[in-house]
C-alpha cells in the first residue's frame, strides 16, 4: 500500500472517530434533555437513509440506470433479518452477534433478490427498466401483505430493538467505505465505462450483463442491510411501508445530493431525513417548503447540489497546511 | 504483395453473410489476413462495410459462413468474447468513456486482464495495489504509442478530434489484441492529424506485430499505406488486390463513379 494513502486512510479514519465521540457525548451528556431519544433517532433514520441513498447511488450514478424500486429491497431485508431474530430470539446469543448476523442476512436476503430481479431486466433500458422496477417492488409489497410469516396484511410487530446509534453509526461508515472501494477500483471502473457507453464498453472487452448484474446484486445487498437496521430500529412495521413513495424518496435524496457522489447522497441523506423533523413546527406548509427546494435545486444544480464531487477530509486539512498541501494535491484525486 | 503468411491466416471469413429480414446487407464475404498485414475494406456509402464490422465482432451474428481468427470458429460469440480471443475495433463515430479520465479510459479495456477479486478491492489487500500499479505503467506505455502520455489526466470529452481518434486506438490496442479493426479512423482529421495517425498505425504494426483490417473514405490514405485492398458494393465483393490494381480495376471505377456511356 503506498504510504501516502496510508496516511490517508488514517486521516479518515481518526476524522470519523472524533465525528462519532462528538455525537457521544452530545448524546450522553444530556444536552438535549428530555428530547435525547428524539435525537438519536433521528440520526438512526439518518444512517439507514445515508446506507439506502448510497446504495441506489451506485445504480443511478455509476451504472447510469433508474431504479424505482428500491424500498422493495429494503423490505426484503428488512423482514428477512426480523424473522431471523424472532427464530432466534430466545437462544441467548448476544446482542450485537445477533444484530450483526441479522444485517448479513437482511443483506444477503436482499442480494438474492436483487440477482433475480437482475438478470430478467438484463436487456432493458432506463424507463424500461425503471418501470420494471417499480412493478418488482409493488410485488414484494404485495407478496408480503399475503405471506403468514410476515405478518399478513397486519402489523408485524415485537421486532427485538436491537439498532442502537451508536452500533448503527459504525455499520453505515463500514456500508459507505466498501461501496466507495467498490466503485474507486477495476469493478466501478468498468460499471462507469457500461454508463458512458455499453458498446464500446463490450468492444474492450467488458462482460457488460455480468457486471450489471453484480451492481445490482451490491446495491440490493446493502438496501437490505439498511432495511434489517430499520426492523430493528422501528420494531413494528407493515409491507405498505414500503411503497413506490419511498422508492421515489431515495431517488429523490440521490439526485438532490449529486449522482454519482457519494458525499452528495451522504448529505443529501441527512438532509432530508432531518428536514421534515425540521419543519414538523410548520406542519401545514412542511410539503411545499420540500416541493420549492427540490425545483429550486433542479434549476440551478441540475446534476445535484454536489454534482459528482466528493469531499476528501485530507485535501480539505491540506488548505490548512502548506506542507501537506504539495503532496496531497495529486493523491487524493485518484482515492 | 501476397496473402500467404506461414500457415493459418490471422483473420479468415469464409462465405459470411447476414441478412436483415429481406435485404442481404453482405453477401459471400471472403476474406483472409495474414500475420501483421494491413489490409483496406472500401466501397461507396452504404456498401455494408460497417456491418462486415459488425459481424467480425459479434454485435451482428452471421446468417450464412463462418469466420475464425488463428484457426478458430468465432461464430456465436458475444462481442466482449470476441475481444477476449483477439479482435478489438474502433468506432466510425468515436465512442469513448466520455466522463471518465484518458487513463481511465485505457484500463478499462484492460480490466479482463486484471485478476483481483472483490474482497481485495473492498479491503485493498496488496494484489490490489500491485495490479493497479502494473496497469497504470501499462496503460501509460500504450499512450505513450498514440502520443497522449501528457493527458492522462485529461477527462476524454475534453480531448480534441484528432486526440479522441487516437485514444480510442489506444484503448483498443489496451485488450491485448491480435487484429485491430479501425472503421474510418481518419474521418474529420486534417492531413497534419492524418500523417500523424499513419505513423502511429505503423507503429502499432511494427510493434506488436498485429494485422489491421481498415476502413477508410480518405482514398490516398488508403493508397498509401494498405498492402491490399478489397471493395465491396451493396454487401459484394467486387474487386480484391493491391493498391495499383485496384485503382484501375473498371468495376471500382464504376461503383464509384457510376458507368461511363461513351466508353
Amino acid at each position: 500500500m503506498p504510504k501516502k494513502m496510508k496516511t490517508n486512510y488514517l486521516i479518515n479514519l481518526v476524522g470519523l472517530i472524533l465525528l462519532f465521540l462528538v455525537l457521544y457525548a452530545a448524546f450522553e451528556s444530556g444536552i438535549f434533555g428530555s428530547r435525547t431519544n428524539y435525537f438519536m433517532g433521528i440520526a438512526t433514520t439518518a444512517c439507514y437513509t445515508i446506507i439506502m441513498v448510497t446504495s441506489l447511488n451506485l445504480l443511478v450514478g455509476i451504472l447510469g440506470e433508474f431504479s424505482l424500486g428500491h424500498a422493495g429491497f429494503m423490505s426484503v431485508g428488512a423482514y428477512a433479518s426480523a424473522i431471523l431474530t424472532n427464530a432466534l430470539a430466545d437462544t441467548g446469543i448476544p446482542d450485537l452477534a445477533l444484530f450483526l448476523l441479522a444485517l448479513l442476512i437482511g443483506g444477503i436476503a436482499a442480494g438474492i433478490t436483487g440477482v433475480l430481479v437482475g438478470i430478467p431486466t438484463l436487456k432493458l433500458r432506463g424507463d424500461y427498466l425503471a418501470i420494471v422496477t417499480v412493478a418488482f417492488a409493488e410485488i414484494i409489497r404485495v407478496a408480503f401483505t399475503n405471506f403468514q410469516i410476515t405478518g399478513g396484511g397486519r402489523t408485524m410487530s415485537g421486532i427485538k430493538k436491537l439498532s442502537n446509534f451508536y452500533w448503527v453509526f459504525w455499520v453505515t461508515v463500514v456500508c459507505v467505505a466498501f461501496m466507495y472501494m467498490f466503485i474507486r477500483s477495476r469493478f466501478g471502473r468498468t460499471v462507469k465505462a457500461i454508463r458512458e457507453d455499453y458498446i464500446a464498453a463490450a468492444a474492450s472487452g467488458v462482460n457488460v450483463t455480468f457486471y450489471k448484474v453484480l451492481t445490482f446484486t451490491i446495491s440490493a445487498f446493502f438496501a437490505g442491510v439498511a432495511g434489517a437496521i430499520y426492523a430493528h430500529y422501528i420494531t413494528a412495521m407493515i409491507p405498505t411501508t414500503f411503497n413506490f413513495n419511498y422508492s421515489a424518496e431515495f431517488l429523490t435524496e440521490v439526485i438532490i445530493g449529486g449522482t454519482g457522489s457519494m458525499t452528495g447522497s451522504i448529505i443529501g441523506a441527512t438532509f432530508l431525513s432531518a428536514l421534515p423533523e425540521m419543519l414538523r413546527s410548520f406542519s401545514k406548509y412542511r410539503m411545499l417548503g420540500y416541493s420549492v427546494v427540490l425545483v429550486l435545486i433542479m434549476i440551478f444544480r441540475p446534476g445535484g447540489i454536489f454534482g459528482g464531487w466528493e469531499f476528501s477530509l485530507s485535501r480539505a486539512l491540506s488548505r490548512f497546511s502548506p506542507k501537506a498541501k504539495a503532496a496531497n494535491k495529486t493523491g487524493k484525486e485518484d482515492e | 504483395m501476397s496473402t500467404a503468411t506461414n500457415d493459418v491466416p490471422v483473420l479468415r471469413a469464409s462465405h459470411l453473410g447476414i441478412q436483415f429480414g429481406g435485404l442481404k446487407a453482405v453477401d459471400d464475404f471472403n476474406m483472409e489476413i495474414g500475420q501483421s498485414e494491413l489490409v483496406g475494406l472500401i466501397g461507396p456509402n452504404g456498401a455494408g462495410k460497417t456491418t462486415v464490422f459488425n459481424l467480425l465482432t459479434g454485435v451482428y451474428q452471421p446468417t450464412e459462413g463462418a469466420y475464425y481468427l488463428n484457426g478458430v470458429k468465432m461464430n456465436g460469440k458475444k462481442t466482449h468474447q470476441v475481444v477476449e480471443a483477439g479482435i478489438a475495433r474502433t468506432f466510425q463515430n468515436i465512442r469513448l468513456f466520455k466522463k471518465m479520465t484518458v487513463l481511465e479510459n485505457v484500463k478499462v479495456a484492460m480490466n479482463k486482464d486484471m485478476n483481483y477479486s472483490l474482497p481485495t478491492a473492498i479491503f485493498r489487500l496488496g494484489s490490489y495495489w500491485k495490479e493497479e500499479q502494473e496497469t497504470d505503467e501499462k496503460a501509460m506505455e500504450l499512450l505513450k504509442i498514440v502520443r497522449l502520455e501528457d493527458k492522462a489526466d485529461y477527462v476524454a470529452e475534453n480531448l480534441p478530434y484528432g486526440e479522441q481518434r487516437r485514444l480510442e486506438i489506444a484503448r483498443a490496442l489496451a485488450t491485448g489484441m491480435k487484429l485491430l479493426l479501425l472503421d474510418e479512423p481518419a474521418a474529420g482529421m486534417n492531413p497534419v492529424e492524418t500523417s500523424e495517425l499513419l505513423d502511429i498505425i505503423n507503429n502499432i504494426r511494427t510493434k506488436f506485430g498485429i494485422s489491421v483490417l481498415l476502413i477508410e473514405h480518405d482514398m490516398s490514405l488508403v493508397m498509401r499505406i494498405c498492402e491490399r485492398i478489397q471493395v465491396i458494393d451493396y454487401g459484394e465483393t467486387i474487386a480484391s488486390g493491391t493498391p495499383e490494381e485496384i485503382a484501375n480495376n473498371p468495376r471500382v471505377i464504376e461503383a464509384y463513379l457510376g458507368k461511363d456511356d461513351e466508353e
